[in-house]
Formats: C-alpha cells, sequence, structure tokens
C-alpha cells in the first residue's frame, strides 16, 4: 500500500499556478527522483509535502488516512522529514549534538534532568553503522566532510522513525568521491524502508538509486516512470520540452 | 586485526591532553599563573594577604557578570548593559536600605529590578542564595538550553528549522545576563556600603574582554563559563599589578586591549589549524 499519496495537488500563487494537477504515489521503501528545471515546481511540490505550503486544490493521504498540514512540525509529526539543501547543521556542535538538536535526549526528572550526552553519543552512533557512514559522533561538525554531514542530517531523520524523506539536492556541493558515499546512505535509508524522494538536477544520481523517476514542467507532471523503462536521454527530452508527454 | 566500523564510530578524535592544550581557558590560566609567579618577585606588595582578598574581591564583580555575558556572547549577542544594570540594582538595593529596610528586602528589590530589565532562572539562582556560578556552569554544559544557546550562536537558521524556540532563548540570555549584573551589583554595594551614579559604568567592556578572554567568540556558538571566570581573574590580575608596579593607570586599557588581542589571535590560530 502507498504510505503516501498526492491526489490532484495544485498550488496558486495569485495568477501563477505554481502546480497543476499533480497526482502521485510513494511506496515503502522506495526513491523516487523528482526532475525538472529551474521553476517546475519541483521545491513548490515539496514544500506542500513538507508542510510550507497549504495546498490550492487537491487532496492528500498518509498511509491512507487523509492529512492536512498546515505547519512544518505537523509534517513532522506524522512521520514526514526533510533534509534541506543547506543541511541546517550547526557547525559548532558534535555530530550527535546536531542529530538531537531539537530533541535531545535527557536523563533525570523534571527540572532536575540534564543532557544525556552518553545515550546520544550511542544512539547516533547506531544510526551511523545503519547507514555505513564512518562518522565519529564526538566529532564537531567544521570537521567533517560533506559526505559526514549529510550522514549527520540523514541520520536525524532516521531518528524519529520516519515513514518518508524529502531530499533537496543532497549531492549538489560535494566532491564525486562523497557523491558516492551519500548514494549509499540513501540506499542504506530505503532499505529501511522509507519512502525517500530525491530532488536533483543531477541525472546520474538519479539513475543510479532511484527505483521511479517523476518528471514536473511547468507545474505539470509530464512522466512517472520506472527507471528501468526509462532513459537520461529520454527524461532531458521531458525536462525540456522536447518530448511533450509519456 | 582489522578495522571496523564499530572501531571508527567509537573513536574519540581528541584525547584529554589534546583537548586540554587545545583550550584558550588551558592556557589563560597559565599566563596567570606566570603573571603571579613575575608579580610576587617584582612588587613586594603583591603576595601580601591584603592585596590577594582585593583581587579575588575586585575580581568577582567582573567574574559574575561575565558569566551572564557568555550566555549572550555564544548566541552571538552582545549585552551592552550590564554596567548600567549593575548600577541601577546597586541603586535599588542602597535605596531601598537607606529607607529603613531590611538587607533581604533590598537584595530582593535589587534582583527584581535585574529581572525586569532582562527575568528568567532569577528565583532559582537568588532564592537557593547565590549558586549562580555553580548554576550557569551547569547550565550551558548540562541543559537542553544550553545545547541550544550554542546551536543559534552557530546556525541560527539551522536552529530555527530544527524547531528550536529561537527568539525566546535570545531574550532568556539577555536575562541571565542582566540578572548575573543584578547580583553583582548587591556584592558590589555590600562591599563599598555606599553607591554612586557612575558604579557600573564601563564595566561592560571589562566583562565582555573577560568572557572574550576565556574563550567566548564574538561572532558566537563558542565559549564556557570557566573560561569567563579565567578571564576575569587575568584581568584583575592585570589591573592590580599595573598599579603595583607603579605604572600609569591610563596604559590599563592597552594592556588588557592587549590580552584581548591574543586571545582573538589565539582562536584565529586554533580555526585555521582544525580547517587543514
Amino acid at each position: 500500500m502507498a504510505v503516501l499519496e498526492l491526489n490532484n495537488i495544485s498550488k496558486h500563487f495569485g495568477a501563477i499556478h505554481a502546480v497543476n494537477d499533480v497526482s502521485l504515489s510513494l511506496e515503502p521503501g522506495e526513491v523516487v527522483g523528482l526532475m525538472g528545471d529551474n521553476g517546475a515546481g519541483k521545491s513548490t511540490l515539496v514544500k506542500m509535502i513538507a508542510g510550507n505550503y497549504l495546498p490550492t486544490l487537491g487532496s492528500m493521504k498518509l498511509d491512507g488516512k487523509e492529512i492536512v498540514l498546515h505547519r512544518p512540525v505537523e509534517a513532522r509529526r506524522h512521520g514526514i522529514e526533510i533534509v534541506h539543501q543547506d543541511l541546517a547543521l550547526a557547525n559548532n556542535l558534535t555530530a550527535a549534538a546536531n542529530v538531537f538538536l531539537g530533541r535531545e535526549m535527557k536523563t533525570g526528572i523534571g527540572p532536575f534532568s540534564i543532557l544525556d550526552y552518553q545515550g546520544m553519543y550511542k544512539r547516533a552512533g547506531e544510526l551511523f553503522k545503519d547507514l555505513k557512514s564512518e562518522t565519529r559522533p564526538r566529532d564537531i561538525i567544521k570537521q567533517m566532510s560533506g559526505g559526514q554531514r549529510q550522514a549527520v542530517a540523514i541520520a536525524r531523520t532516521m531518528l524519529s522513525n520516519a515513514k518518508v524523506v524529502l531530499m533537496d539536492e543532497p549531492t549538489a556541493a560535494i566532491s564525486v568521491r562523497q557523491v558516492a558515499e551519500v548514494l549509499n546512505h540513501i540506499k542504506h535509508l530505503r532499505d529501511q524502508g522509507v519512502a525517500i524522494v530525491l530532488i536533483s538536477h543531477r541525472m546520474p544520481d538519479v539513475f543510479s538509486v532511484g527505483d521511479r523517476v517523476i518528471v514536473l514542467r511547468r507545474g505539470r507532471k509530464v512522466a512517472d516512470k520506472r527507471i528501468a523503462q526509462s532513459s537520461p536521454e529520454e527524461v532531458t527530452g521531458l525536462i525540456t520540452g522536447a518530448i511533450e508527454q509519456v | 586485526m582489522a578495522v571496523t566500523l564499530d572501531d571508527t564510530i567509537a573513536k574519540r578524535q581528541h584525547t584529554w591532553s589534546s583537548a586540554l592544550f587545545s583550550s584558550q581557558t588551558f592556557w589563560v590560566l597559565i599566563a596567570i599563573l606566570v603573571a603571579c609567579v613575575y608579580l610576587s618577585f617584582a612588587s613586594k606588595a603583591f603576595l601580601t594577604p591584603q592585596n590577594v582578598f582585593n583581587i579575588t574581591r575586585n575580581f568577582t564583580f567582573t567574574a559574575i557578570i561575565a558569566l551572564g555575558m557568555t550566555f549572550v556572547i555564544i548566541t552571538g549577542g552582545i549585552d551592552l548593559s550590564v554596567g548600567s544594570v549593575l548600577c541601577l540594582c546597586s541603586m535599588v538595593i542602597a535605596t531601598t536600605m537607606h529607607a529603613g529596610a531590611p538587607l533581604y528586602v533590598g537584595v530582593i528589590a535589587a534582583l527584581a529590578c535585574g529581572l525586569a530589565v532582562g527575568l528568567f532562572n532569577g528565583v532559582l539562582i537568588a532564592y537557593l542564595g547565590f549558586p549562580s556560578f555553580v548554576v550557569t556552569l551547569g547550565i550551558l554544559r548540562w541543559t537542553k538550553f544550553g545545547r541550544h544557546v550554542f546551536a543559534i550562536g552557530g546556525n541560527e537558521h539551522a536552529a530555527n528549522l530544527t524547531g528550536i524556540p529561537v527568539r525566546p532563548i535570545k531574550v532568556a540570555v539577555f536575562m541571565i545576563s542582566s540578572l548575573t549584573a543584578a547580583i553583582a551589583g548587591i556584592v558590589e554595594t555590600g562591599w563599598l556600603g555606599a553607591v554612586t551614579t557612575n558604579i557600573g559604568a564601563g564595566m561592560e567592556l571589562q566583562v565582555i574582554a573577560a568572557a572574550v578572554i576565556g574563550g567566548a567568540s564574538l561572532v558566537g556558538g563558542a565559549g564556557t563559563a570557566i573560561g569567563a571566570l579565567v578571564g576575569a581573574a587575568l584581568i584583575e590580575i592585570i589591573r592590580n599589578s599595573l598599579g603595583l608596579l607603579g605604572i600609569n593607570p591610563f596604559w590599563q586599557g592597552t594592556v588588557i586591549g592587549l590580552a584581548i588581542v591574543v586571545a582573538v589571535a589565539f582562536e584565529r590560530v586554533r580555526q585555521l589549524r582544525s580547517r587543514d
């Protein structure tokens, strides 16, 4: 059964129809590449799923139940997490501190409780292990590689047993070697049964980890195909408009 | 033996000794010790009980406020009101007691005044009888609040996105700063037995200097409570010794300024090294 379903979703900003009548569904443990040129409506669509925007028209279902998301915190409560393009990490804190940022583990009772350093180091270590990442919980973010930083941002989504993870251009600003590392993280996250939406401009990334590719052009969904049945050439054509629709 | 993923994840990058040597507080402490040894030879008056009492008492005022100021500085802010808050709270306690109120009424009035300028944790600290050092020491490192203070200084945007109440915390750190100024005002009034309108004037810069020398970074995201205390101690020793050595007090600003420059340079060097 689909974990997330979007039915005829539209978002209008005045006369501008940023997203127009888009329907899609996500299965657990599936990686869907969301592609499209700048202004195609990718980020508007993702922002509706993440609770930043309320759709003008259409409905959303999570695990078969209809949901309306007014704020990002509500999306998070439903198990929809987002990995922001800039990762939203505090450079002066440790990897573990960032994984638990805003959701710190505590020990003790009521007003006398203190941070549970050991517990957080241990749990963060387990999450990095699940991601097969050589990230040390005690290291400061400032000293870490781009790939390790991604691991921290992804581990943060695993903390809450997310059902859906939206990843915004995770490979845009890192070195070639680290791209492979991040793609591996995505695979390991998928293996835990999480549905992943991968927003990317990079064709090779989507074709190496994606199960399906969805292409948006000018606010409309013009393709929703299994990766195996598509090709980078076809997707490029769909993005630019050389191919109208499939 | 093969290195497993577990070993790598569990590995600590810094040993205790390397953490100590890269700590600014540690080096300021060394500077204090060196200065004390030198001064005990350079001036007969330095190591007398009266002078040691002098230094430790004067250090208290700067140190107490530097603790509160460190919170503000870690979030990337700066509190220039502490000198005035100290003065205001000193005035409050003096006028209340002059009107015939007992000591505890004056103390409470002054603290309430500090809280009106700045309110947080005040009741906790004041009514438990000044364990402010212990509380501040603990708050920064061991509480969720302390963690969030650091996160805001490191990346405010990230703090917002992860659901940290950024604005309330920013208000709270200024409250803490004002509260510590109120406490210092009470202590200083108790020592002087009198209050003037210029008490605390220029104090803010001395307090900021103490926090910065103790390792707080003016761009936010770094600082410790112990560092603030150690920084305050170094400043007081500089002030005290310049007087004892018969050097014109106009040089005080220069020497303290120099100490700040060295502290900031130290931080820069550390940053450059960690980038390699």
